[in-house]
């Protein structure tokens, strides 16, 4: 399949929807895909806490904890980190059923095909991978997309699951 | 000279005061056999990951103190957690881990190296307040200094086995503990 729709998602529409979805906390490790129009105007944004990762499977827990006192929190990362984080999603927010909502970009997957179906292996498994361990997930490719993010968060707080936002483009 | 683990947690366990103590194996089992208690955050999921729960829940719930009963295996499993919490600073984490130089829930193999300063590490890290005790003495005396000083507070204690405590995983695991735990830390009846 071919994507023809070339315009990519906005950094503030998403950082709107994460307010809208009253997200107070955000835990991360940089990645080039969310980097200069998300991450970085997340970092100098009062309406959030950003806790500065070393590596991403500490977001998973953190976002835990940060869960259990009521407070709402996106874990940002590239998909190389959900990779090597998936024995504690696996643990902590499947298996004990915990609201971790993370936002992945997906470095390297080509802008005029669906991550299913990249070339590169390491975008090309990330879907199976997620649906295998029954992680509910939405993509970000287009603009319109974001639209998705504030719902999707609201779901995975109130039936307290985890969630995935696979962003496929570079955020403008 | 070594402290008996399970005299270290009775006496953490004792000055808690209603702060949440998240414990992971061992310390969590001996939490579990000595002192029970509802505020007890047993379910970390994965090793290596008990200060980063209390590192979540300290910035989440800023008015109460965090007491993390760390291993030395586990915390080599995410030692980045030094760094990332003197990043983040919370001034109500306090963090022990209870060095014993093994795997001990793994069959007591040893660390690649026993000899690791884990207080040189988290002060390398940013921890300023790191320090160590091998007697109970002496850790028994700061003790409460240690539990009333602002965080982020390190400790490593260097331990062996007390008493044995059964290995109660379903327990750990189970969603009542940690139903539990949530209806306490939101209950006005616990301060």
């Amino acid at each position: 399949m071919i994507m023809t729709n070339q315009a990519r998602p906005s950094g503030a529409d998403i950082i709107a929807s994460l307010k809208s979805a009253r997200v107070g906390f955000v835990v991360a490790v940089p990645d080039i895909v969310t980097s200069e129009h998300l991450l970085w105007p997340i970092s100098s944004d009062s309406d959030f806490r950003l806790v500065r990762l070393c590596k991403e499977d500490e977001g998973v827990s953190i976002c835990t904890g940060l869960a259990f006192c009521n407070q709402r929190a996106v874990l940002m990362m590239q998909q190389t980190g959900l990779m090597d984080s998936l024995n504690v999603i696996r643990a902590v927010a499947v298996e004990y059923q915990q609201p971790i909502c993370m936002i992945v970009g997906l470095q390297g997957k080509e802008p005029d095909r669906p991550a299913s179906a990249s070339a590169k292996y390491g975008v090309r498994i990330i879907e199976p991978v997620l649906d295998v361990m029954q992680i509910d997930r939405i993509t970000i490719d287009a603009p319109e997309d974001v639209a998705r993010l504030a719902p999707a968060i609201e779901r995975a707080y109130a039936l307290s699951r985890p969630l995935v936002a696979l962003v496929g483009r570079t955020v403008a | 000279m070594a402290m008996r683990r399970d005299d270290c947690v009775r006496l953490i366990a004792q000055q808690r005061n209603e702060a949440v103590i998240v414990a992971t194996y061992q310390a969590a089992f001996d939490l579990m056999r000595i002192a029970p208690h509802p505020l007890n955050y047993l379910s970390v999921g994965a090793m290596g990951q008990a200060s980063s729960h209390a590192l979540g829940l300290a910035l989440g719930c800023p008015d109460r103190r965090i007491i993390v009963l760390d291993g030395d295996g586990s915390l080599l499993m995410n030692l980045g957690t030094l760094v990332t919490i003197a990043g983040a600073a919370p001034r109500n984490l306090i963090h022990f881990v209870c060095q014993n130089g093994c795997y001990e829930a793994n069959g007591s193999h040893p660390l690649p190296n026993r000899d690791v300063d884990f207080a040189a590490l988290a002060r390398g890290a940013g921890i300023a307040d790191a320090t160590s005790f091998d007697d109970l003495a002496t850790f028994e005396a700061a003790l409460p200094a240690l539990l009333r000083r602002p965080g982020p507070v390190f400790a490593a204690l260097q331990v062996v086995p007390g008493d044995p405590s059964p290995q109660d995983y379903d327990a750990i695991h189970g969603a009542a503990t940690r139903e539990r735990f949530k209806a306490a830390l939101h209950s006005p009846a616990i301060p």
